[in-house]
């Protein structure tokens, strides 16, 4: 976190507005060597895990550009963003970006060109097959863009250069500017990538002509397309400018009669949107959705064991266990032992109840432990269930490594819920997941609520304050559980039978991750961070859209999770509270600097105040 | 005034101390019941437990506990050897490092990867002994090296952040490794070359017949211990890492370079695990990615029974845990009519996390923590 | 009821060292009554103990009669003994209105039920809670209230801290106040404006308090009665003029002089 500055040269002046910019070749070659350096290295990673093979297969634009090259170049492009970031400290003389900066991100991309050029050659001239399995032809062929090796080198190093450079361009370009080239670069791999979904939307409505002529057989978009949709979003981007935060800064000022009317639009909206948009999507695109759902269910309860009251349950996973496997034993015929074939809600009434004991059993002996043992504990917690729903020993009640199979179909009287029709699933986790939103919602406003932010600030001063800790930190653990079952119950409904090896200690870390990187406490961060994590990545085991990504997901996970924690751990969607408390400096001088307009009201209520207290000093005497 | 306050239990006996008293009334029934049974079923075949007796169990011949003994010891040994690396980081800097175990595996990895070359071109079979001495310095390299990296990248940033958050930082880099790995290496188990045959075979020792490998496990296992017990309390920067454990603060105040000591803290650490990864890797001769995650949680329960930060107490720990999981399913939980306990061995760990954070949070032999981390 | 708070040869130990010992004290309703002592002299252990933070080794602590020995802080609280904290602990990053309404919680009922369902009740508890608060918040003049109870904690003046800390104290409507170091830091206009503030926690609000000091002239203004701790061991109790006249207290805060040489 040092205050990244190019060095700045011996010839600079100090006075702001004559300031003889430093030299352009003065660069700090230093920064220039790290981040060049660890690009290289990233560079060789990545290909080496065997991503941009593995990743070939899918085009972004027809013929120009697929996944496995794009895994490769927005790393330079990242690093030479990176190298001519600059904080600006109040106070301290720095420079504006400037050519100096294009020519550091020149120099960091052409470094790190040599992590290919270094991979290149030694690919062509070793053989590490042996413990390194992607150190294949293929690499090689890709890294040479099909052609030689001088080919390969030389390219590389041209792009990785530009590249580099077009990252640290971004600084000198203009705020508005940046802003469109972001939202058009993005926005055209978000068009490239969804194509799934578009595609299955505009079967819904009819529209394949439109989707036939953007995207090539093959998958990908075809180039004409890539260039219209890079004008009309970038028409796009230049006319919301503003309108959106506008819209936001709107909602958030609107206040009283007029605030339930916007929110409640706003709900009947996305309401209105969620039951529709099913109608015109296709089986996969629904089985996704249904699976984003059920997670973001299991995220909502860890987001209040989290979020809210700050334990850290690894072991979540258990809850899920425990949901899925009552529910199989309540309603399977093929239970081993005790089968009563109810049905599913009679069993999920039970499933709570027991959901809840299990909370309370399993929570009362560890809430009074430290946190992170709490987090180690709940991961035995969670082990220890799962290899006894595993077991031999219990094989006669759960069915031990095949678990239990023919869960029934989930029969309403008006509809029948089964897992062979993703929209008749989706829907009902649907209004599970409305109910978990409204649940969260409530208890996020209210004294119980209060209760676990003021025990996650400060657990001590919370006891003291008259909070039966103890009891308040069960709750969380206990609704929690509650919500966790219900995800299993539905889980055991959909799949039709569960199994042991569903309910692995992956699935509580993913939960995890989807929640930090959501933003933890937040509901919307939540709902944002299950969609594009379970949606486009995919689940512990169920695929995302990107299905390309199933050998390399978790990687992906452990790294964004990393990163979240250092760079921006509210969350993607901070609630305000949330940002406001990670980044508490800038917050304070905010405040500070918006307060000057209160200052005069201030200095004069102090002045006020300061006689009052004069006269009440003299007043109560002075005996002596 | 420290912002900390001590805080004992209230005299009031709460519906949750109940019932923990019910649960350690519980355990300790069913382990001296299951002891019990054990002895009467060894001993006197016509016997009140023999109702319960599972017709598959084998029961246990003198031999077979033995055996038993041998491999728990040298598996604990194992355990004990990375939960140094567990103690050590949480008695400077307070938090667990859950990605240590992949510190581990990597070591194992190395191990792999350089035995197969060795393997390849002859060496190993004709002059193991320098192969063993090259593959044990690469892989206490390669793990050193990975520790150190892990310390400069993900943890030093967040150094003054509230204890959960690298805590779940060491989560994700864990799983990064993890899958790292395999992306690298390919999901399948790699083997280990034949050992030779001087080393594998089996031992007799004072009537207990112990494979050479285990005792070369054992004797590594030793000297390590005793290297680290020399540098820790004998050496100047063993004094240095004992005082930043006790109190950073204080420690920067007298001159000490508190980054580098834990940069040190995780070197030594990671050696540790390096070591056990290879001694891993010889005993079972196989190795995957996930190699780390289990003995990485087992290894932090043997940090935990042996009391966090004490050193000695990590290593006891650790034997303590080998033993128990490999004894306990079948002298314990068999007798009792349990099928098909080997399953069941990991839940014995995973269970004596459990049991000892709960009834002993301290530890056996006490915790040496830094009174900002014992909040 | 014979005191509201009655201590009887309180001993509290830590590993070896006598934190306090043989202290006897008394408080009755309305009384405002300071303890004063060189530093270390068991003054926030004192407090502690009461608060149910520390373990009493010997000895008892009767509250209207009770014993409250061995109960859980929040026990405590919920029995009406209230305190402040030497090193001011807010909860920085909830708003100032919610530290106060949040320690209205043993103060009130509402439940799971009543947040799901949103019934008469808990709008009603809700409101009344806010009520609540805002009247504790604006006892500290126009600081704490308008624009300012939406913003968090942290952003809060020192001064405006030890406020926030003593309206949070307030708002758990306690019998009993304990007040650690309530002017600690602050600037003499508003150490006089809180030593004001204090009688009136006493004439307006009802409040019995127990004041740790170590501002002489708050102590002098303030207190009906003055107890002296060094060591863990009460040395003089009285009203202040006796007790800042006495050999012992001076001697326990500025030492002995050295005998001169014959």
């Amino acid at each position: 976190m040092s205050a990244t500055m190019s060095a700045p040269s011996s010839t600079s002046s100090t006075s702001p507005a004559a300031s003889s910019a430093p030299a352009l070749f003065d660069l700090d070659w230093r920064r220039i060597g790290k981040w060049g350096g660890l690009c290289a290295f990233a560079i060789a990673l990545i290909s080496l895990i065997g991503m941009p093979v593995g990743l070939d297969r899918r085009t972004i634009i027809e013929g120009r550009l697929s996944l496995g090259y794009l895994a490769l170049i927005w790393l330079p492009l990242l690093f030479g963003y990176v190298v001519s970031k600059r904080v600006v400290l109040e106070g301290v003389d720095t420079p504006d970006p400037g050519a100096r900066d294009v020519l550091a991100g020149l120099c960091t991309g052409l470094l790190a060109g040599l992590g290919p050029l270094l991979l290149i050659l030694g690919i062509d001239n070793f053989n590490l097959r042996k413990p390194l399995v992607n150190w294949s032809p293929q690499l090689l062929e890709l890294l040479t863009f099909g052609r030689d090796i001088g080919y390969g080198i030389g390219a590389w190093l041209a792009i990785c250069a530009v590249l580099g450079m077009l990252g640290s361009t971004m600084h000198v370009l203009p705020k508005d500017v940046r802003r469109v080239v972001s939202i058009v670069t993005f926005g055209l791999l978000f068009i490239s990538v969804l194509e799934a979904a578009i595609d299955d939307l505009s079967e819904g409505f009819g529209l394949e002509g439109l989707t036939d002529a953007m995207y090539a057989k093959r998958g990908g978009l075809t180039v004409k397309y890539s260039i219209i949709l890079v004008v009309v979003l970038g028409v796009l981007a230049v006319v919301t400018k503003g309108r959106v935060k506008g819209a936001t800064n709107h909602y958030r000022g609107l206040k009283g009669a007029e605030r339930k009317r916007a929110s409640v639009l706003l709900f009947a909206g996305v309401a209105v949107l969620c039951i529709v948009l099913p109608m015109f999507l296709g089986k996969i695109m629904n089985e996704l959705l249904a699976n984003v759902g059920l997670f973001l269910l299991l995220a909502l309860g860890l987001n209040i064991v989290v979020g809210l009251a700050g334990i850290l349950d690894l072991g979540y996973v258990a809850f899920f266990a425990v949901g899925g496997y009552t529910t199989a034993v309540l309603t399977s015929a093929e239970s081993p032992f005790f089968a009563p074939e109810l049905h599913f809600g009679f069993a999920l009434i039970v499933v709570v109840l027991i959901a809840g004991l299990t909370g309370l059993v399993i929570g009362a002996p560890v809430i009074r432990m430290r946190g992170d043992y709490l987090a180690i504990v709940t991961l035995g917690f969670g082990e220890i269930i799962r290899l006894l729903f595993m077991s031999d020993w219990l094989k006669p009640y759960f069915g031990g490594a095949q678990g239990i199979t023919n869960v029934p179909h989930v029969d309403l009287g008006f509809a029948v819920v089964k897992g062979t029709d993703p929209r008749s699933v989706f829907y009902m986790i649907l209004v599970f997941c409305v109910l978990a939103i409204y649940v969260s919602w409530r208890l996020q406003g209210s004294r119980l609520g209060r209760a676990w932010m003021a025990i996650r600030e400060d657990e001590q001063v919370a006891e003291a304050m008259g909070i039966n800790t103890v009891n308040t930190k069960l709750m969380a653990f206990v609704v929690g559980a509650m919500m966790a079952a219900l995800s299993g119950a539905i889980l055991a409904a959909k799949v039709g039978s569960v199994f042991p090896n569903s309910f692995m200690i992956l699935v509580s870390i993913i939960i995890l991750v989807v929640v930090i990187v959501g933003g933890m406490g937040n509901i919307l961060g939540v709902m944002v961070g299950s969609f594009v994590l379970i949606g486009v990545l995919g689940g512990p085991r169920q695929p995302g859209l990107l299905q390309e990504f199933q050998s390399y997901k978790l990687l992906i996970y452990g790294a964004l999770l990393v990163f979240m924690m250092l760079q921006r751990p509210e969350g993607l969607v901070p609630s305000a509270r949330r940002s406001q408390e990670l980044h508490q400096e800038e917050f304070l001088q905010d405040v500070w600097l918006k307060g000057e307009d209160h200052e005069e009201e201030e200095a004069a209520e102090e002045a006020a105040a300061e006689e009052e207290a004069e006269a009440t000093a003299e007043g109560t005497g002075d005996p002596a | 005034m420290t912002a900390t306050i001590n805080r004992r239990s209230a005299r009031r006996v709460s519906k949750v101390d109940r019932f923990l008293t019910l649960i350690r009334v519980f355990l300790v029934g069913l382990i001296v019941v299951g002891i019990l049974a054990f002895l009467a079923q060894q001993f006197a075949p016509n016997n009140p437990f023999t109702r319960w007796r599972n017709p598959d169990a084998m029961g246990l011949s003198a031999d077979q506990f033995k055996g038993l003994l041998m491999s728990g010891l040298s598996q604990g040994a194992m355990y004990g050897l990375i939960a140094l690396g567990y103690s050590m980081v949480y008695g400077v800097l307070g938090f667990i490092n859950f990605a240590h175990g992949e510190v581990f595996m990597a070591g194992a990895m190395t191990g792999f990867i350089a035995s197969e070359k060795f393997n390849a071109s002859g060496l190993w079979e004709s002059n193991f002994l320098l192969c063993l001495v090259l593959i044990v310095l690469m892989a206490i390299g390669i793990s050193t090296l990975m520790a150190v990296l892990m310390e400069r990248v993900a943890y030093r940033p967040l150094r003054n952040s509230p204890r959960l958050i690298p805590l779940i930082t060491s989560i994700g880099v864990s799983f990064f490794i993890q899958n790292a790995v395999m992306g690298l290496f390919g999901p399948a188990t790699k083997s280990y070359p034949q050992l030779p045959e001087w080393l594998a075979k089996q031992r007799s020792i004072l009537t207990f017949e112990i494979a050479g490998t285990k005792i070369l496990v054992l004797v590594v296992a030793a000297v390590s211990m005793a290297g680290l017990w020399f540098l820790v309390e004998r050496t100047k920067t063993g004094k240095a890492m004992r005082a930043v454990a006790e109190d950073k603060e204080i420690a920067s105040l007298m001159g000490i370079n508190v980054n580098r000591i834990i940069v040190t803290t995780f070197a030594v650490g990671g050696a540790m695990a390096g070591v056990a990864g290879i001694l891993w890797g010889l005993l079972f001769r196989s190795v995957t990615h996930m190699t780390g995650f289990l003995p990485g949680i087992k290894a932090f329960t043997a940090a935990v029974v042996g009391g966090i930060g004490n050193l000695g107490g990590a290593m006891a720990g650790g034997i303590a845990l080998g033993s128990a999981e490999s004894i306990a399913p079948l002298v314990i939980l068999e007798p009792l009519g349990v099928p098909g306990v080997s399953q069941l061995k990991d839940a014995v760990a995973f269970t004596v996390l459990v049991l000892v954070l709960l009834f002993k949070p301290t530890g056996l032999f006490g915790e040496r923590l830094s009174s900002e981390d014992r909040a | 009821m014979t005191h509201l708070l009655e201590i009887r040869d309180l001993k509290v130990t830590f590993g070896g060292l006598d934190a306090l010992s043989g202290l006897n004290f008394h408080i009755d309703e309305g009384e405002i009554v300071s303890v004063i002592g060189p530093n270390g002299a068991g003054k926030t252990t004192f407090f502690n103990t009461i608060s149910g933070l520390v373990e009493a080794t010997e000895g008892d602590i009767l509250f209207e009669d009770e014993s409250i020995l061995g109960l859980e802080p929040h026990q405590v609280t919920d029995l009406g003994i209230a305190r402040t904290f030497q090193n001011v602990r807010l909860f920085p990053n909830m708003t100032i209105l919610e530290n106060v309404m949040v320690s209205q919680h043993c103060r009130t009922h509402q439940q799971i039920f009543g947040t799901l369902f949103q019934t008469k009740a808990f709008k009603k508890e809700e409101r009344e809670i806010r009520e609540r608060s805002e009247a504790v918040l604006g006892f500290f003049g126009s600081r704490l209230v308008g624009y300012r109870m939406e913003q968090p904690a942290f952003v809060l003046s020192y001064a405006n801290r030890r406020r926030l800390e003593i309206a949070r104290a307030m708002a758990t409507q306690p019998r009993l106040l304990l007040l650690d170091e309530p002017v600690a830091g602050m600037n003499p206009m508003e150490t006089a404006e809180l030593t004001g503030l204090i009688g009136r926690l006493r004439s307006e609000w009802g409040f019995t308090i127990v004041m740790i000091e170590h501002d002489m002239r708050v102590v002098r203004d303030v207190s009906d009665r003055v107890v002296v701790l060094d060591h863990g061991v009460p040395i003089a109790q009285g009203s202040y003029d006796e007790v800042s006249t006495n050999p012992d207290v001076i001697e326990a805060y500025l030492g002995r002089p050295v005998e001169s040489k014959a």
